[in-house]
């Protein structure tokens, strides 16, 4: 099997998880001060980005599926609850609900012809198939061609909470990042998470074991995607714009990047190497096409000396997975 | 018939042209990536760099040494080459021993580095380069005009699938080529240098890209763009074919072209799809691909 060779230590023991409390602690503690000191916008961009990684992180890290096309999940969200909230004139919350909800039929299809192949090729077709809705974005009437959705409503969310407020507008992201993330901690420490681990170890062993491998795997993605698509849902409402760039490939790069450089398989990982590389991306934003030759670098950095990320380096040095 | 369908012959003789022109690139193109995958177990997402450097150098040479097209032919799959040779000694080398999908993400990698330093001294919109003089005209057929150099690409590419078919399945080289992709450990103890092949088959595959690089620049224009879409492109091919056979290979990427250029013609709105459409519907049907053999 193929999956066998990720540099993730010792399985993480149910029993002390401790430390990683602690850890979201500190996390969100950073998180609600965060905007006493960091520009709020950029958070907003970043509480995003952090999300889409880790529910990547969900495939790569825990099944040990490569999508090189997640990006159509991210963008498919935003260009329809985009759509709903201004031309359909939905709530926030149901613009969000629908754009989710569409990643997650998105998913179910893509999936089921993804899982079909394995390794290499499975991120081969992820890739093809998101390019496909690349040009169905460009194409499509709705979607707005090269302009994108602009102008999007941020509307009152449930009725009262008024999102054009800058600091409320930042309470609703933080919370459903902390939403997705408990999520996806919850799947990773469920038992149907320990199956899709038994999967990334050795998928024949866990199908001889009696589990059926493709539903397990075909699960995983469309959680996967539909947590993209809340991630690219929300930032559609924030941003208030939906764009080509979001279903281009490189975004799919982009997050196979947060989440390597953060760390594969490592809970916090993605979320740290979702602000980091959004904090290169602006403050390099005038270097032009150094941002991607960076970005180059840290592939190649990462995958020849830095496997295990950011934070799998720092679990390992404190002898406990993060 | 034609006036039936309403669609006018040269319309159609002229897309079908320049589908078998893409299906000459596809076919180049996923045959170094199925040469590749076989002896390195690695997909080359540099592959579209590649082909666009391969193109850069044509360029270069005749902008500042004044070599022409034909030296073009030559230098650029060698250049190109040598530099897959020290990227395989160098870094892929690391990685044999861990998952493939590291080799893929290192690829992107260095991808996105050649991609970004061409843009940053190039920029996107590309630099003109001229048809050899020799190819320079056409040829009237009387039911379409055929320009000469597209006739050139498209025979010139089926010689070189043919001759890389005739390499690997036909030669005393090819047989430990396949034997290594096999079981290379069985092969080294014959006493056969294997890393040493496996170097050369990265060098060969990339020079095969390059070669494709040149062909393609007097047609699209020298672009730091134009490997990076195609490879996508490429991808589905690959996916669709397998990467079992060589033959294969070529004749998908021929066939994938005629379909895209005919579905230009009949339903152009889904001319960029298509080749994705297909793949969707063969993974549905054969798993493995048309020549594939399951993984």
């Amino acid at each position: 099997m193929t999956t066998a060779a990720y540099q993730i230590d010792a399985p993480a023991k149910t029993t002390t998880l401790t430390h990683q409390y602690v850890a979201f602690g500190i996390m969100t503690a950073f998180f609600v001060v965060a905007p006493i000191f960091i520009y709020p916008v950029f958070l907003m961009q970043a509480l995003c980005f952090a999300l889409f990684a880790c529910a990547f992180n969900l495939l790569i890290g825990y099944v040990g599926l490569l999508s090189f096309g997640h990006a159509m999940f991210l963008g498919t969200a935003g260009y329809i609850s985009a759509h709903a909230a201004k031309v359909w004139g939905f709530p926030p919350e149901l613009a969000i609900l629908t754009g989710t909800a569409a990643s997650a039929l998105l998913g179910v299809l893509a999936g089921a012809l993804a899982i079909r192949r394995q390794g290499i090729y499975f991120a081969m077709i992820t890739l093809a198939l998101a390019q496909m809705i690349y040009f169905f974005a460009l194409q499509a009437p709705f979607t707005g061609g090269e302009d994108g959705i602009q102008a999007v409503p941020r509307g009152i969310m449930f009725g009262f909470l008024d999102l054009s407020n800058q600091m409320t507008l930042y309470w609703v992201v933080l919370a459903i990042f902390l939403f997705g993330f408990l999520l996806i901690y919850r799947i990773v420490h469920s038992p149907f998470g320990q199956v899709l681990k038994a999967i990334r170890e050795n998928e024949q062993r866990a199908t001889s074991l009696g589990y059926k491998t493709d539903h397990y795997k075909l699960i995983a993605f469309v959680l996967s995607a539909a947590l993209s698509g809340l991630a690219g849902a929300t930032k559609a409402i924030v941003f208030q714009l939906a764009s080509l760039t979001d279903v281009h490939w490189t975004m799919s790069g982009e997050v196979v990047l947060m989440t390597l450089l953060g760390g594969l398989g490592t809970i916090f990982g993605p979320v740290a190497g979702a602000f980091i590389i959004i904090a290169m991306q602006n403050y390099l934003a005038q270097f032009g096409q150094w941002v991607t030759i960076i970005q180059g670098l840290i592939f190649v950095v990462c995958v020849l000396a830095f496997r295990r990320g950011v934070i799998g380096e720092l679990g390992r040095y404190l002898k406990k997975p993060l | 018939m034609f006036e039936l369908l309403g669609i006018s012959p040269q319309a159609l003789f002229g897309q079908l042209l320049i589908g078998l022109i893409n299906g000459s690139f596809y076919a180049m193109l996923s045959l170094g990536l199925a040469v590749i995958f076989g002896m390195l177990n690695i997909i080359n997402f540099t592959h579209g760099a590649q082909y666009m450097i391969g193109a850069f150098v044509a360029w270069y040479a005749l902008q500042y040494f004044g070599l022409n097209y034909w030296w073009s032919l030559l230098i650029a799959p060698i250049v190109v080459g040598a530099f897959g040779i020290v990227l395989e000694r160098t870094m892929l080398q690391r990685l044999y021993k861990l998952d493939h999908l590291y080799g893929l993400l290192l690829t992107f990698g260095i991808a996105l580095i050649l991609q970004g330093f061409f843009l940053n001294e190039f920029g996107s919109s590309g630099l003109p380069y001229p048809i050899p003089p020799s190819l320079q005209g056409g040829q009237n057929l009387g039911f379409m005009f055929l320009p000469n150099y597209r006739a050139w690409v498209i025979v010139f590419s089926l010689v070189v699938c043919l001759v890389t078919w005739y390499l690997i399945e036909r030669t005393k080289l090819g047989s430990y080529l396949r034997a290594a992709t096999e079981n290379p450990t069985l092969v080294q103890a014959f006493g056969i240098n294997v890393p040493r092949m496996i170097t050369l088959t990265y060098g060969f595959g990339v020079g095969l890209a390059a070669l494709a690089g040149v062909l393609a620049a007097p047609i699209y224009r020298v672009n730091p763009l134009m490997g990076a879409d195609l490879i996508i492109v490429v991808f589905a091919v690959v996916v669709i074919g397998g990467m079992g056979s060589i033959l294969g290979s070529v004749v998908t990427g021929f066939a994938l072209g005629i379909i895209e250029g005919l579905t230009k013609v009949f339903y152009p709105e889904a001319s960029n799809t298509v080749i994705f459409v297909i793949m969707a519907i063969v993974l549905l049907l054969k798993p493995a691909g048309l020549f594939g053999r399951t993984a």
